[in-house]
């Protein structure tokens, strides 16, 4: 399949993600309804609604990791950078390493920082293992660019799991990096945090923006407001709105939307 | 308002005599252990020396050393080991990373509960049927080590699942959605982590084999032999046996004698049972998640 993470010229070269028609159910319960969704590349887009929308149902179909769980089935389609995702012959493993996720409780594995940041990158040189220095460098570039590298540079050798949560998870983004995904999926990334470090997290998935696709599910409007461009409102598995961040918060086209973002219901 | 009540004095009486009688039961359970250890370096103490470690016995196994013995003992465990730890963790991988809740395990998971509960001299005569006679192995290390490894086998397949489950899902996660296959997780994060719990698990395997009698005693050991084992094909000797042997079938034995036999085989599993303990809180200090 195509291995590299930009799109093959065609008119959806501008769109990370296109879904259509993705119908998704648990067993016989159905939790994504005719999802279609045009998803620009190199923006932040958020993903808002109450709980049990299907937000986070969305987030991991992206990646395909939902279907570890054996009793869910997909109908309809998802093109990642105009590539079907679903189509047979496609490796999950290329998937994966091109589509990164960061989840609600930060995951770091519990050895060294250093370590951390080069898992993946070493998961997907097998074999060919680049030079100390190489990796060095790698390391410190990938934690350069999630602001992490003044914090931790003296004790890259520390166990990952020592650090602060807001660290930790600036950790579980920083090693997807190296690996050079074109996306990244986060499940409310800031939930486990306290102010300070929701606020850190935030500064840096803004810096991290134009770099990389970021989807981002979140529970707090607050902050899909402040830190994405673009925002959609699901809501019983289905898309209610989808526009510019600041038009659905000011000029909600719907009465739902309204509803939720004024704190009515969620 | 806030005076004690009738009823207070009731409860809290109630309450001090059951503290009471839980901790004299947890008395009562430590003492056997240390009644059987007093006992023994009491009355059989006064064997051991280093001589009585590494020489045979001598005439008729009234007098001399236990050396074949101890001998024969760490070849049946060691042997043991090398088949039953092996097979065990490839076994308890499977079960716990790979397999799903399905009928399949749901009768894996059946035998191995079933295997833990046969008797020992059922596992003997299996011994002797499939590995004396069918394999033709003859009554051997071998035989006997295998008897001994599929009767532990449970041991080793429970310990390490437990200790793979204990590591926490997340890493797995983390793992699976970096692009990590299910092996890579496996032998990067998870048996990493998971070692000192299967450590845990083989290690007392090892005091449990030490002292098993009757899987070996028509498998491989015997009652005497001038000979030190030479390899997986010989008869051997073997401590649990040999204690057996010199308390009830040979006469004229000094009465310290047999409990200096208990005493080592006692210390050997004691040995590693401590081993065990050091080596787990050793590695536990070392991960923190």
């Amino acid at each position: 399949m195509n291995t590299s993470s930009q799109a093959i010229g065609n008119e959806q070269l501008d769109l990370a993600i296109q879904t259509g028609k993705l119908n998704l159910w648990y067993g016989t319960f159905q939790a994504l309804f005719d999802v279609d969704l045009d998803i620009k590349q190199g923006i932040i887009t958020s993903l808002i609604g109450p709980s049990g929308c299907g937000k986070s149902t969305f987030l991991r179909s992206i990646n395909r990791i939902n279907e570890r769980l054996g009793y869910v089935r997909i109908d309809g389609s998802i093109n990642v950078f105009g590539n079907n995702i679903y189509a047979p012959g496609v490796e999950l493993v290329q998937v994966r390493k091109q589509i990164g996720m960061v989840f609600q409780r930060p995951n770091p594995l519990p050895i060294s920082i250093r370590d951390n940041v080069l898992f993946g990158y070493n998961l997907h040189s097998e074999g060919k293992r680049a030079e100390r220095s190489e990796q060095d460098d790698i390391a410190e570039d990938a934690l350069r660019q999630v602001l992490l590298w003044d914090k931790v540079k003296d004790r890259l050798n520390s166990k990952a799991t020592e650090l602060s949560l807001e660290e930790q998870q600036k950790l579980c983004i920083a090693r997807l990096l190296p690996v050079k995904p074109g996306l990244l999926l986060m499940d409310e990334p800031c939930s486990a945090l306290d102010p300070k470090g929701t606020e850190a997290v935030e500064e840096l998935i803004w810096e991290l923006r134009g770099k990389y696709t970021i989807l981002i599910v979140t529970h707090n409007m607050a902050q899909a407001r402040r830190a994405s461009e673009e925002c959609i409102f699901m809501l019983m598995g289905k898309v209610v709105e989808h526009t510019a961040t600041e038009d659905m918060f000011v000029t909600p086209g719907k009465q739902e939307t309204a509803d939720y973002i004024e704190g009515r219901y969620g | 308002m806030f005076e004690t009540s009738e009823l207070n004095i009731k409860n809290q009486r109630v309450q001090r005599l059951f503290k009471i009688l839980f901790l004299l039961m947890t008395m009562l359970l430590i003492a056997p252990v240390l009644l059987i250890l007093g006992t023994l370096i009491v009355k059989g103490g006064s064997v051991i020396s280093i001589d009585f470690l590494f020489t045979s016995p001598t005439d008729g196994m009234t007098a001399g050393g236990i050396f074949p013995a101890l001998l024969g003992t760490v070849w049946l465990v060691a042997v043991a080991l090398l088949i039953s730890v092996p097979l065990g963790i490839a076994a308890a991988i499977y079960l716990s990373e790979y397999a799903g809740e399905n009928w399949f395990t749901r009768i894996i998971n059946l035998a191995i509960i079933n295997l833990a509960g046969v008797p020992s001299i059922v596992h003997a005569l299996f011994g002797v049927g499939a590995f004396v006679l069918f394999f033709k192995f003859g009554t051997s290390i071998l035989a006997a080590s295998l008897t001994l490894a599929i009767m532990t086998l449970p041991v080793v397949i429970v310990a390490t699942r437990e200790s793979l489950q204990a590591v926490p899902f997340a890493f797995r996660e983390a793992c699976w959605n970096m692009g990590a296959t299910r092996w890579q997780t496996i032998r990067r994060v998870v048996l990493p982590n998971a070692v000192s719990g299967i450590l845990t698990g083989v290690i007392l395997e090892v005091s449990r084999t030490a002292g098993e009698t009757a899987p070996i005693m028509f498998t491989g050991a015997v009652f005497f032999t001038p000979f030190l084992p030479q390899g997986i094909f010989d008869q051997t000797m073997a401590m649990s046996l040999h204690l057996f042997v010199v308390s009830t079938q040979v006469p004229g034995v000094p009465e310290n004698l047999p409990y200096g036999v208990a005493l080592v085989l006692i210390a050997m599993v004691l040995i590693m049972n401590s081993l065990s303990i050091a080596f787990r809180i050793y590695l536990r200090g070392k991960k923190k998640w």
